[in-house]
């Protein structure tokens, strides 16, 4: 899922792309953009079915184009290789082709759909992005003459091939800033005009829609001399969902189920592979709680977190309530720890979370039927406690520090392993 | 002297009448916090009343600094109006601006710091999505609770605002000199290593915990400023060795990508730096006992 952008290069660090406000976008997706901004992108269709790749195929053998390129759409790296691109000669061999990649598993991710696309001819493969770099608080443009595989790997065995240009926010991109990246690019002069000229638009579509990365991975050269992006990532900062258009890139298929419902939500989830259920305040917090987990799961079974869910500052008895719900519907959790520290938030305003989404939970007839540690500290936190104990709920068990906390839970999550033979 | 903020800091809020800005500008006030004024365009001239206190609102930060000698601006302003109040006060030539709004876009933090610095930078900023700056007993600029922790001579620097207040209270007896919440976007104004280096300079400051998690590589730029220039000791956290490549952690830059950015390199970047690493909070915290008592 994530794009593989090298942390390191040579010169040093450089940024990574992804934050949690990032959204990804499906490579036909990143290319209907580029169309918007004139940024040359191959001629292609999407299609769900094997039926309608067919009929893409037979639109472009029309059109005097019997070859085409059928592309998994996947939200992850190694397609290629995991045999999720294919070049069929003709209708009838895009229609074989689509139905071999369509359902297709790569890396986890589901083929649902494909881009039958024009083939091209290749006269040469570059590489160019751009993206935030987090050291020089500023962006970055990386170009290089090496394209079509990972820019990482040409970073490690060609370190001079790959050119990163600092890019200063209020100067932006202009045709000499994007002729000055693709000559340090090292592009061939045939390639230079075509390849300014495209990342000067690809500089429209960084900045106009907000994103956080544009990649380009192959920038082709074609042997009509022509510069066009064959691949495409761009990954979209949510945080500038309020002034940006965005319903288009609506992608439930991509989601875990429980993280889908957790979204619908407004949640912060993300499930993982263990037995425990975590659920805390503040991601660094809840990210420490997880480590914590591990760590006293090694005593225990192995037995690991469940499941990120920071429920933030305010804890109200409904966000608790929908995490407990979110968290124990997940099948392959034994046990929970609610660990919240009181910062603005006073533990008995917690507590009386807690206690109220057991009992909504309880309304709507949803039994808890795992043990719920809990640890409260801080800002009011005996006064928490007292209410938890007052409440008398079967299922809650108070413990007073974050790691004898987990040393409990973990403890309770491998012995109901252990009974449920799970 | 603590760090960046002092007992004679002198606070506007930006957004002081919005529910977030009234809030904890009265929780600055009643932490002593000498909290002098706020902004709101719309609403120069008329008073905010906080904490019992009626405090003033102007309509720009440059009358607020001109009337009030203001030196630290806190901001909690929503995202869309972020930049613009960011770059108004670089423009009245703020000394400290702290950015506490949470869910600003990238571009436009790459906008305003590159702002900054083209204006000569002698602005400090802070943040964003940050929880602040505290001096316990002096003054609380920010979201930071005051209550959990005591005055005393340790340094903190953190990423992440919960595990700075975890932190906090674990050493409440021992006390901070001043705890600085630096904030986990991609881009931020302060680091680790400039609050390492005021840390440093601080004569009420003996030993700095820096707490780091996934994600970028600034604590090993940290841990590559402690070999070269520290003298104090530094203790290290680090969050997010059981987070999964490719899975987002809530805080934004809190992920994974590729080999680098994990919680081990981190750790061993770190270690190799001479700074000591607890495993949890609470190890982290025995480990800060130690070397406190041992002086």
């Amino acid at each position: 899922m994530s794009v593989r952008v090298p942390a390191r290069l040579p010169g040093g660090p450089i940024a990574q792309p992804r934050t949690d406000a990032d959204v990804d976008l499906f490579e036909h997706q990143a290319k209907e953009l580029f169309a918007e901004y004139g940024v040359p992108v191959p001629a292609g269709r999407v299609a769900h079915t094997a039926t309608e790749a067919e009929a893409i195929a037979a639109d472009f053998a029309a059109a005097g184009m019997p070859r085409v390129v059928v592309k998994a759409q996947v939200k992850t790296g190694g397609r290629g290789k995991a045999g999720g691109v294919k070049v069929a000669e003709g209708p009838a061999d895009a229609q074989e082709k689509a139905s071999q990649i369509l359902g297709m598993d790569i890396k986890g991710h589901t083929v649902h759909k494909v881009l039958v696309e024009e083939a091209s001819e290749i006269a040469a493969e570059f590489y160019l992005s751009f993206l935030v770099d987090r050291a020089g608080r500023q962006f970055m443009s990386i170009c290089s003459v090496q394209g079509g595989m990972e820019i990482e790997e040409v970073a490690h065995t060609d370190p001079d091939a790959v050119a990163r240009i600092a890019i200063d926010p209020l100067a932006g991109v202009d045709r000499v800033k994007a002729t000055e990246i693709i000559q340090a690019g090292r592009l061939p002069e045939q390639a230079v005009g075509g390849a300014a000229e495209l990342a000067e638009r690809l500089w429209a579509v960084f900045t106009d829609e907000d994103a956080t990365l544009v990649e380009v991975n192959p920038m082709i050269l074609t042997t009509d001399g022509r510069v066009v992006a064959l691949d495409g990532k761009v990954t979209l900062d949510d945080n500038a969902a309020f002034r940006q258009e965005r319903s288009a890139f609506a992608d439930s298929e991509s989601a875990d189920p429980l993280e889908a419902r957790a979204k619908a939500k407004h949640l912060n989830y993300v499930k993982l592979d263990g037995q425990v259920g975590i659920i805390g305040n503040g991601a660094g917090l809840v990210m420490s709680t997880l480590d914590v987990v591990a760590y006293a799961g090694e005593e225990f079974g192995g037995v690991r977190p469940a499941n990120f869910l920071d429920i933030g500052g305010g804890a109200s008895a409904e966000v608790m309530a929908n995490g407990l719900d979110i968290v124990l519907s997940d099948p392959d959790v034994r046990a929970v720890l609610v660990n919240v520290f009181g910062g603005i938030t006073s533990c008995d305003a917690v507590a009386n979370g807690i206690v109220s989404a057991i009992g909504m939970l309880a309304e709507r007839g949803e039994e808890v039927r795992h043990p719920i540690v809990v640890r409260l500290d801080g800002n009011n936190a005996a006064e928490g406690r007292r209410i938890l104990e007052e409440a008398g709920i079967a299922a809650v068990e108070q413990v007073a520090t974050m790691d004898d906390a987990a040393r409990r839970v973990a403890e309770l999550a491998s012995a109901r392993a252990a009974s449920t033979g799970a | 002297m603590a760090i960046f903020l002092t007992r004679e800091s002198r606070i506007i809020v930006q957004g002081i009448t919005g529910s977030e800005g009234r809030r904890h500008g009265a929780r600055m006030l009643r932490a002593g916090t000498n909290v002098v004024g706020g902004t709101n365009p719309r609403k120069a001239g008329q008073t905010v009343e906080l904490a019992g206190t009626d405090v003033p609102v102007f309509g720009t930060v440059a009358d607020a600094m001109a009337a009030t000698g203001a030196d630290v601006s806190v901001v909690f302003v929503p995202p869309a109006g972020t930049k613009d109040a960011v770059i108004e006060a670089v423009d009245a030539d703020m000394p400290l601006v702290i950015v506490i709004t949470e869910g600003i876009p990238v571009h436009d933090t790459a906008e305003f710091w590159a702002y900054a610095g083209a204006a000569g930078g002698r602005t400090r900023i802070v943040g964003p999505n940050c929880p602040g700056v505290a001096s316990p007993g002096h003054s609380n600029a920010g979201i930071i609770p005051a209550d959990i922790t005591s005055q005393g001579r340790i340094g903190l620097v953190s990423k992440s605002g919960t595990l700075t207040y975890q932190m906090m209270y674990e050493l409440r007896d021992i006390g901070f000199s001043t705890a600085v919440g630096i904030g986990g976007d991609p881009i931020i104004g302060t680091t680790h290593i400039d609050c390492l280096a005021a840390f440093q300079d601080d004569d009420e400051t003996d030993a700095i915990v820096l707490i780091g998690e996934i994600g970028g590589d600034a604590e090993e730029r940290a841990a590559a400023f402690v070999e070269a220039n520290m003298t104090k000791p530094v203790i290290g956290y680090v969050a997010g060795f059981t987070a999964p490549e490719g899975k987002t952690m809530g805080h934004a830059g809190a992920i994974i990508s590729g080999t680098a950015g994990t919680a081990q390199a981190k750790k061993e970047a770190l270690e190799k730096a001479g700074v000591k690493v607890g495993r949890t909070p609470s190890e982290t915290a025995r480990l800060v006992r130690g070397i406190m008592r041992g002086r």
